[in-house]
């Protein structure tokens, strides 16, 4: 990696003071250091300042009550994973921390980072290959080895978002709070996430002067039913041929509601309005869920080597739906 | 005649003996070539090409030079020669930080002209594809063809014929040492080289020849090592290179290779395609074979396959073709060109069998002429159950289906001559066992422990083993083939039988008896006809005063045999839904004459099974056609097992005779066979190609059903 210098965050005013005007990758921000560590080793960014941010008081708790959760941005994805409230009211969200990595990252990861991870693409990832994203003029996944990229809302760029975390958080209506020079502000992370048709370069909305401070996430109602099915190469680690983050407000087997969405088949966390829709007031049988899959993918665009994401995508859900419904 | 003795008459050989380097091993205490640091070392690294295809026009390391802390740079290739993969050494720098060392490489600038490339075998043998070997046509190694008996006539005796492609794509070793030395020079003449090396003295000879010193003055030391599997025979490049260095600066120089060089120079096995047309005969013979085939061991040849393999077939021609891509060279890799054969060779004999209408374990016991084999097949029936077996594959409506099958294996493995060996006993009763084999982590260092203390009626603890040194002048040969074991075992036999009897004829005296009357038994040397006389190890030894006993060994026609067989079970799981292959069993029962230690047989049994595992459900290197690199050259997306994948795995050490057999390389070969013939018993589809991922999984359910 290049040299850097060091900075110890004491406060967030001076964090967003040494991220303001240098616009992106010149100061860049660490916590656990799990994905940033990788691409500075790579050369794929070479900041001139590191500012840490683990020494920021009060960001790495969980704070549970009766109308929700809020989450700092420096807790551990195994803090999440392993919290007992999150692990029973929030399963998707313990689910989809606990599918993360190995237990090493789990230790040093935080929320904070997982939302803000940068693509795996290979051709990303790789230092010389001048792809659309890093500002070159192609997208080398096009006509090029595309099992692991984007199956929707590709197009410029077919990265697939990493995180098993956002889709679990989405699932589940949290809402995101951002730091910057003018205080902080708070979106849905839905809104949080952009597809590269918007900003080919930039996989959310933050500006290069701005952090993740916290995540609030909203109490289920009750009778809410959730799970992160997550589908992989290898058991550990690995990330997600395609996951699927489901919450599920059931009576019996019928569901009142549902929120589907939908981790590493397209460029943000995908949710999938239509995969609801067919859900949605529905007694869960097979035959429903199974439409359901079918639904969600119906606009799907594969490329050469990921049409079986399409399959596996729909066969996910439908496994989600009938889990929540009859497991 | 020399024997091993029964297995009735041994404390020790045959029995299940702890690793004695295993408490270092886990405790971080043991030192690997990575962990050693001599005083005011420097670091060493080298610049790669990153291009798959270029001629060099200059290269300038000015500004490499200049950086602090930078204490040589020197070139690794001509100008005006080719780079031909990517990976490829262009200089290498010593510094006193491997962060320096990193940053000097780039700050060498290297002026290139690119070159039309090819990297996947399908453009390479296009028409009209960039000629990338001057000395092939088309990219393509003449032809290698064998035939025996008549194709026609085995053809026109076949009852069923079967037509298929089978692939297995280049997999890559994966040592979890990578390559590299510490090497440092006492003086101008005299040189030692810490190194990662399957290869001790043939590292030694290689080094001694590169710098023009005598073969005694060139000092390798391995003490641990982190895996080879054949890929580590010689210093190659970046041995060179760390010497020279060292050389230069007059001070020790660490190059070891980043994960990322280790993927794409390092070696690799090659990939294979065959299209064969195979017929039986009605009653269950195999009767005609007709295979063309190919793959490619990157720039060079030597991408071979067995095919046939170790089924009988009296009627075949085999076409073997070498393809050449811009990619790293291919090396030896545990049972080079078994497990491909063994892959296309049991999915045939299943596609065959069911065509046939037979049970496939049935098939096989017809057409293979090994006895071991015959009698592996019925324990591993019985260990699996194989009556269990989905009789109709793909059968039944659940999500997760199971299935079951077999693959098979042969190798040599019978050592060869090449070892010297000392093993001496002092007086205060220490016993030392020196050789200069190397410890590839089979551990042929606890089973030399163990010939010794089964000679001396002492604990395998009580010898003093010392292997992976040049110094004591000892040569044995490289580690490859499966050979060390039955290379070493006859050696260190004869010598502590040697000392043994040195040993008897000293105390013969003060026993007051005949030596032929001598014998040790726990501990102890007694008189066999008055067992009143008898005297500990201490007080024998004792009787050598200043002296000690030293004695060689030598080599052993009738101590070993090659020649072994072996078969491996699988039960799998097949989630339908996901495309996910879970192996839930493995029964891998392989012969290997006389295991002397029987539990790190059982850990080679189970390592070569997870490396077989890997190479069915996982590994695959992805080169880009458009980039010409390797896109996976790390350990995220070049998959190999980890916990969640390794099954329960049922290690059968099968005894046959008591002659001393390698047993490294076989275990690693049926077990592709096995698992891929046990999804398709599973889902009632075949996949051809390795590795059984999900995509290929979920695309021939897909095509099933449509």
């Amino acid at each position: 990696m290049e040299k850097f210098s060091y900075v110890n965050a004491t406060n967030l005013e001076q964090v967003t003071s040494l991220l303001n005007d240098s616009g992106w990758g010149e100061v860049m921000v660490i916590a656990g250091g799990t994905d940033l560590l990788g691409e500075l080793k790579e050369y794929v960014e070479t900041p001139k300042t590191l500012v840490n941010l683990k020494t920021l008081p009060g960001m790495d708790s969980i704070a549970a009550d009766a109308t929700g959760l809020k989450i700092g941005a420096l807790t551990t994805v195994a803090d999440i994973a392993m919290h007992p409230t999150i692990q029973r009211h929030y399963t998707v969200l313990a689910q989809a921390a606990a599918s993360v990595a190995t237990p090493q990252i789990r230790n040093v990861g935080t929320l904070g980072g997982n939302l803000c991870q940068r693509p795996r693409c290979w051709y990303y990832r790789d230092e010389t290959v001048d792809c659309l994203k890093k500002g070159g003029e192609i997208c080398y996944a096009v006509e090029g080895l595309n099992k692991y990229h984007a199956i929707l809302g590709g197009d410029p760029v077919y990265i697939v978002h990493p995180s098993d975390i956002a889709p679990a958080l989405i699932a589940l209506g949290a809402t995101i709070k951002i730091a910057g020079p003018e205080g902080e502000k708070t979106m849905a992370v839905e809104e949080f996430f952009t597809l590269p048709a918007t900003n080919p370069f930039r996989e959310n909305v933050l500006e290069p002067n701005e952090i993740v401070v916290e995540v609030q996430v909203p109490q289920p109602k009750p009778n809410t039913k959730s799970l992160y099915l997550k589908a992989r190469e290898k058991g550990a680690p690995d990330f997600a041929l395609a996951s699927v983050a489901g919450v599920f407000e059931m009576s019996g087997s019928t569901c009142n509601t549902a929120s589907i969405v939908l981790g590493g088949v397209a460029p943000a966390p995908w949710r999938s309005k239509e995969a609801e829709a067919a859900l949605t007031g529905k007694m869960i049988s097979e035959a429903v869920s199974k439409q359901a899959g079918a639904d969600a993918v119906k606009d799907a665009q594969p490329l050469n080597d990921n049409e079986y994401k399409v399959v596996l995508t729909q066969n996910l859900i439908s496994r989600a739906a009938m889990m929540a419904a009859h497991a | 005649m020399a024997s091993w003795g029964e297995a009735s008459e041994s404390r020790l050989i045959g029995k299940r003996v702890t690793r004695l380097s295993g408490k270092d091993k886990v405790t971080g205490k043991a030192k690997y070539t990575f962990d050693i640091n001599r005083p005011g070392m420097l670091y060493g690294r080298v610049l790669r090409s990153e291009v798959p295809h270029a001629t060099v026009k200059g290269i300038d390391t000015r500004a490499a030079e200049a950086l602090p802390g930078v204490k040589a740079v020197i070139p690794l290739i001509e100008i005006g020669k080719k780079l031909r993969y990517q990976g490829q050494e262009i200089a290498a720098v010593a510094a006193e930080t491997d962060d320096i060392a990193k940053d000097a490489l780039r700050l060498i600038q290297v002026d290139m002209e690119e070159l039309p490339f090819v990297v996947t075998e399908s453009d390479a043998m296009a028409e009209g594809a960039p000629q990338i070997r001057e000395d092939w046509n088309g990219n393509q190694s003449n032809p290698n063809i064998r035939e025996e008996g008549t194709l026609e006539a085995g053809f026109k005796e076949a009852a069923v014929e079967v037509e298929a492609t089978y692939h297995t794509p280049v997999q890559t070793h994966v040592c979890l040492e990578t390559h590299g030395h510490v090497a440092e020079w006492q003086d101008e003449q005299n040189l030692t080289v810490w190194a990662s090396t399957q290869a001790v003295f043939g590292t030694r000879n290689d080094l001694a020849q590169h710098f023009e010193l005598p073969a005694n003055q060139v000092r390798v030391i391995t003490e641990h090592m982190g895996g080879g599997f054949g890929s580590k025979f010689g210093p190659g490049m970046e041995g060179h290179a760390a010497a020279e260095l060292s050389r230069i600066t007059g001070t020790a120089v660490k190059l070891m290779l980043t994960r990322k060089d280790e993927h794409l120079v390092a070696g690799n096995r090659p990939s294979m395609t065959q299209h064969v047309r195979a017929g039986a005969t009605s009653d269950g013979r195999l009767i005609a074979y007709d295979m063309r085939g190919h793959g490619t061991g990157g720039i060079s040849s030597g991408a071979g396959f067995q095919a046939p393999y170790v089924y009988h077939v009296p009627n075949f021609r085999t076409e073997k073709v070498n393809v050449a891509v811009n990619a790293g060279n291919q090396r030896a890799m545990r049972a080079p060109g078994h497990p491909q054969g063994a892959f296309a060779m049991d999915c045939l004999m299943d596609e065959l069998a069911e065509k046939l209408g037979m049970n496939p374990l049935e098939f096989r016991r017809i057409n293979d002429t090994s006895e071991v084999r015959q009698a592996q097949y019925t324990l591993g029936a019985q260990e699996i159950g194989w009556h269990r077996r989905n009789s109709m594959p793909g059968s039944g409506t659940s999500v997760k289906k199971r299935g079951m099958g077999l693959g098979s294996g042969r190798w040599g493995g019978g050592g060869g001559r090449g070892t010297e060996a000392r093993v001496t006993i002092n007086a205060d009763g220490t016993v030392e066992a020196v050789t200069g084999t190397q410890d590839l982590g089979t551990g042929i260092r606890t089973a030399i422990a163990i010939i010794v203390a089964e000679e001396f009626g002492l604990a395998p603890t009580d010898i003093t083993v010392k292997v992976g040194d040049s110094a004591p002048g000892l040569p044995s040969g490289g580690s490859g083939g499966s050979q060390t074991t039955a290379s070493v075992a006859p050696v260190i036999k004869t010598a502590a039988a040697a000392a043994k009897q040195k040993l008897f004829e000293r105390i013969a005296p003060l026993l007051a008896a005949p030596v032929e009357e001598l014998r040790v038994g726990t501990g102890t040397i007694y008189v066999v006809s008055d067992r009143t006389k008898t005297i500990t190890w201490a007080q024998a030894t004792g009787q050598l005063g200043m002296e000690s006993i030293s004695e060689g060994g030598q080599w052993d026609e009738e101590l070993r045999q090659g020649g072994v067989a072996g078969t491996q079970f699988a039960e799998v799981e097949v989630d339908t839904e996901t495309g996910t292959i879970k192996v839930l069993k493995i029964v891998a029962i392989h012969d290997c004459g006389l295991a002397i230690n029987r539990l790190t047989t059982e850990s080679q049994i189970n390592g070569g099974v997870i490396m077989g595992l890997g190479q069915a459900l996982l590994e695959e290197r992805f080169m880009d056609a458009q980039t010409g690199r390797m896109m996976n050259a790390n350990l995220e997306d070049y998959k190999v097992p980890g916990t969640f994948e390794i099954p329960e795995i049922k290690s059968i050490v099968f005894d046959t005779h008591r002659k001393v057999t390698g047993i490294g390389e076989p275990p690693c070969i049926p077990t592709l066979g096995a698992i891929a013939n046990a999804v398709y018993n599973a889902i009632g589809v075949r996949i051809r190609e390795l590795p059984l991922t999900p995509d290929k999984v979920l695309s021939a359910l897909a095509e099933k059903k449509a």
